[in-house]
């Protein structure tokens, strides 16, 4: 009887840490995904809109802190605000009036700036198609087991998004790129953020699926800029970005807080504009996503006990110096201004080109003009009269 | 027997030591008190390493030497590379002449090997990767900015042929120098920002200066005095020159701790030499410094000898007992000038309107009675159409022909105008080269998204051997501090000098953007208002109609048509 009760007892104990065991599991699988990359782009040109950078810079932030590594980062800045010479304290970006924040840091790299912020370039980033000769840290070299964040800023309407004050890029296009990435398996959950007016219109027109969209303000609305700074003197940051950076602040790599409380950041009380949201092309349910999911690169690691052999080295290949082989011959430094040489320097023999257009066509007149008066000169003098006179 | 084994025993050990090139780091800061009050801090970085990249075999261990510069180097077939980043313009009859001058903006020049086939698509490749590996947009390098110098540019480091086909030189005077460029440069130092000079470099305190240029240098150069044999050598260097009332609120009182708000506690130690140098040739007049030191060094640089103290930071004693340096430099009198430079250049664009101007760009030779010749580089872009037939040199009121005119036309946006000049500069006289130009009208699409701020063109460069007062040093192979051996010294009664004048903002016409929209919104209304007006007068008819009929009478005709007799 007790044999039997204690064989109860621990087939159940059994039972109760496989089960354990296989929620550890299914845990450790969930999500699917393997790797993390964030595209962070502000559109915006000009000193006045130092605030879509400081927006950017603070999500850059956030997602380096919780592990995503710069390579993993592609960073478009449309303006330099931290170097700008209106700016009173540079190289540095402040997200709040006090100064206690400087989101540029020390450690910044910025992959597009300037006039490189564009509509094609950034579609060339999120479909991959880019030129050959383009740098790694420049491209989005995302798979299908890929969580890609993609944050935009700037200046939108309803269906557009403005970039660099001279063009846009509508929903639609927008919606077609993300297709583009989904049939190329570029990623595997994709959240999209915007923080715009009318920034619920650019993920209207979303068709793929594994997508999850944020907006900070409806269709009609505008979104607010939250508080100016006097010595600065331009505001700083934008309502939703701004709550949406205090709401990060408190997430650390270990944290299990889900989407559902990030979409409660910034209510219409703080914000003024209704922030929206869009789950129904995502799979699975918004309350099992977590943060780190898209904003960390959470590795998953596995403890191991055992041990393990390395191989030897890579033996370095003798490299016996090649004394006899050639005549080495002196070098020395070269002369900077060798002022004899250079006013006895040939011209260059200039390869000959076959003359072009113009040169042929004033020569076919000349040409023509010669051979005319050639012509009419023969008629006059040599020619017989064409009728006889009677 | 046994003796002959360890005979082998030893020559093994020796051929494995050896296998392993050597490379070697060093360090150095001078700083420099100006007159102004203001102060010029200099760092650097400089990795000498005994390989061999251009000979086929690839190198993979990488030690000192940062590996993406040597993968660079070996897949473009780089033989020098000198790229520059720089904030502001070097005031050079303020503050004398750098030890490193920069454009302001980007430059970026690279001798190719000889084994390179299509020098123009590894160029456009390389500025791709540079732009990468320095997050800056040198991408935008392209034909329209590259020019190939025929005469100015000569290698820096060792080699015996100097074809000019080889060489390309590109600015971008347009390009921000920021943190996100201080960063990826601090990542190629061997100890990166962590230990030795370079814990100073902090962005906060050296983007709020007067001046600030970061470069990269790469060239060979001779391993021993019988240069029979190259190594490679790269160059880090940082100057940067802080304003007395922006960084110090007007007191003349420098220190380490107000000038890069850190201080020193020890030296990088992969270095084999870490050393400060304070310039105090006006001492103790002038200035004071603490702590003090007896070491004392004198080197003869950029045509003056200069008298150095010198702290050692691989030595434990630099730190004293608090483990920490902060040097501090006191001003006691502000009398006393400086030694004025010899040369200076200076450009800027005459005429008004938006069609027509003039550049003009005058060179100082401040000798009293020497002349010497200098050689002077224009690269102007193609939208501003020069008339070289304008061109006019002239010296005191003179006309002053050039030796050497070199001049290679432009073509709309495919090459840029290159002229460059060799101009005997009299003694004690301003030399003035005036050219006209006219403004071109750029396709709508050329323009950039802020097209009303105007548009750059290059600094000028004025590359010249300038007559020294002292004599300099001409023997490379002597240990010397770095600042002293940036630029090599063939003769000992010259030294070599590169000045850039400013760079110009030229506005060019620029269109209205809203007028394609305006246009067709007005051409719509006009029109629709005046096609419908004419349709509705050629097919509008009119028909009489009856009024509609009260409620009584409507119901009085229901009950006639029920009774059957004709309505109201």
């Amino acid at each position: 009887m007790k044999i039997l009760t204690l064989w109860s007892l621990f087939s159940t104990y059994l039972l109760a840490s496989s089960l354990n065991i296989e929620n550890h599991a299914a845990q450790f699988f969930s999500s699917g995904h393997t790797n993390n990359w964030a595209v962070l782009v502000c559109t915006s040109r000009f000193w006045f809109n130092y605030r879509h950078v400081a927006n950017t810079l603070s999500v850059y932030r956030s997602v380096k802190r919780l592990g995503i590594p710069d390579s993993h980062i592609v960073l478009m800045l449309a303006d330099d605000m931290a170097c700008n010479h209106r700016n009173p304290k540079p190289a540095t970006v402040f997200s709040h009036k006090n100064m206690e924040l400087n989101v540029y840091g020390d450690d910044v790299e910025v992959d597009y700036r300037g006039y490189e912020v564009t509509v094609e370039n950034f579609l060339r980033v999120l479909t991959g198609r880019l030129p050959p000769s383009t740098p790694r840290s420049k491209r989005l070299l995302s798979d299908d087991r890929s969580n890609i964040l993609i944050y935009l800023t700037g200046h939108g309407g309803n269906g557009f998004l403005k970039f660099q004050d001279s063009e846009e890029i509508s929903n639609v296009e927008l919606a077609d790129a993300f297709e583009q990435m989904w049939q190329k398996r570029r990623y595997n959950e994709l959240l999209f953020i915007i923080d715009t007016c009318q920034g619920a219109s650019m993920y209207e027109r979303f068709y793929s699926p594994n997508l999850m969209a944020l907006a900070s303000s409806q269709v009609g609305e505008d979104s607010l800029s939250h508080q100016p700074d006097l010595a600065i003197g331009v505001h700083l940051m934008d309502r939703y970005t701004f709550y949406l950076l205090e709401f990060l602040e408190d997430i650390h790599p270990a944290s299990k807080t889900n989407m559902n409380d990030l979409f409660k950041v910034c209510p219409k009380s703080q914000c003024v504009s209704t922030p929206g949201h869009r789950t129904d092309l995502f799979l699975r349910d918004p309350g099992s996503v977590l943060i780190t999911d898209f904003f960390g690169s959470v590795r998953k690691v596995e403890i191991t006990m055992e041990t393990i052999n390395l191989t030897d080295p890579i033996e370095q290949v003798e490299q016996s110096p090649v004394n006899g082989e050639l005549q080495k011959e002196r070098n020395s430094y070269v002369d900077q201004l060798p002022v004899s040489e250079i006013i006895h320097q040939k011209p260059k023999q200039r390869d000959w080109h076959p003359p072009d257009g113009f040169i042929l066509g004033l020569w076919t007149l000349i040409l023509l003009v010669f051979f005319k008066t050639l012509a009419f000169q023969e008629t006059a003098v040599g020619s017989k009269p064409p009728y006889r006179v009677q | 027997m046994a003796g002959q084994k360890l005979c082998v025993c030893v020559c093994v050990c020796v051929c494995v030591w050896a296998v392993c090139p050597k490379d070697d780091f060093q360090e150095e800061l001078v700083i420099r008190p100006l007159h102004s009050g203001d102060i010029y801090a200099s760092f650097q970085f400089r990795t000498v390493w005994e390989t061999d990249f251009t000979r086929g075999n690839k190198v993979s261990h990488y030690r000192l030497f940062p590996k993406s510069l040597g993968q660079v180097i070996s897949k473009f077939s780089v033989r020098e590379l000198h790229i520059s980043f720089t904030q502001g313009y070097w005031r050079t009859m303020q503050w004398g002449q750098p030890f490193q001058p920069a454009p302001p903006g980007a430059e970026l020049w690279v001798w190719f090997q000889d084994s390179v086939t299509d020098v123009d698509s590894t160029w456009k490749e390389l500025t791709n990767v540079l732009s990468g590996i320095f997050c800056a947009s040198l991408n935008f390098i392209d034909s329209t900015n590259t020019v190939q110098p025929s005469a100015s540019f000569k290698p820096l480091g060792i080699g015996n042929v100097t074809d000019h086909r080889f060489l390309r030189y590109a600015t971008l005077p347009r390009e921000i120098v920021c943190t996100e460029n201080l960063t990826p440069w601090k990542k190629l130092l061997p100890c990166g920002s962590k230990a030795g000079l370079a814990v100073l470099l902090k962005s906060e305190k050296l983007f709020h200066s007067s001046f600030h240029s970061q470069a990269v240098h790469i060239r060979p150069m001779c391993q021993d005095w019988e240069c029979k044999t190259t190594s490679w050598e790269l160059r880090q260097t940082l100057n940067v020159v802080f304003d007395l009332h922006t960084s110090a609120q007007g007191k003349r009182e420098w220190s380490l701790f107000k000038m890069f708000s850190r201080t020193l506690t020890e030296a990088c130690p992969l270095a084999s030499s870490s050393k400060i140098y304070i310039d105090i040739t006006d001492n103790p007049e002038q200035f004071e410094v603490s702590p003090a030191t007896p070491l004392l060094s004198q080197a003869s640089v950029l045509g003056d000898r200069r008298t150095f103290s010198v702290y050692d930071l691989t030595q434990q004693i630099t730190f004293g007992t608090v483990r920490s340096l902060n040097l501090l430099i006191r001003w006691k009198s502000s009398e006393g000038d400086m030694l004025r430079p010899l040369l200076h250049g200076e450009r800027y664009v005459a005429g008004y309107g938006l069609q027509t101007g003039e550049i003009h760009t005058l060179m100082y030779n401040y000798h009293p009675y020497r002349s010497f010749p200098v050689l002077l580089l224009d690269s102007v872009p193609w939208y501003l159409r020069l008339y070289i037939h304008t061109l006019t040199v002239t010296s005191k009121g003179k006309d002053n022909k050039p030796s050497y005119i070199h001049y290679q036309p432009s073509k709309d946006r495919v090459r840029p105008h290159l002229l460059e000049m060799l101009v005997q500069l009299p003694p004690n006289s301003v030399t003035e080269v005036t050219v006209q130009f006219e403004r071109a009208l750029l396709k709508w699409t050329e323009y950039t998204p802020d097209p009303n701020h105007g548009f750059y063109v290059g600094s000028s460069v004025i590359s010249s051997l300038v007559p020294s007062i002292v004599a300099m040093d001409t023997n490379s192979t002597r240990e010397r501090p770095l600042f002293s051996s940036f630029f090599p010294c063939k003769e000992e009664s010259s030294y070599f000098v590169r000045v850039y004048t400013e760079p110009l903002l030229v506005n060019l016409p620029t269109p209205d953007f809203s007028m394609p929209y305006n246009v067709i919104c007005l051409t719509c209304t006009v029109v629709a208002v005046g096609y419908g007006s004419l349709y509705n007068l050629l097919t509008r008819s009119f028909q009489i109609e009856e009024p509609n009929p009260g409620l009584a009478k409507r119901i009085a005709n229901v009950i006639r048509k029920m009774r059957g007799v004709p309505p109201l």
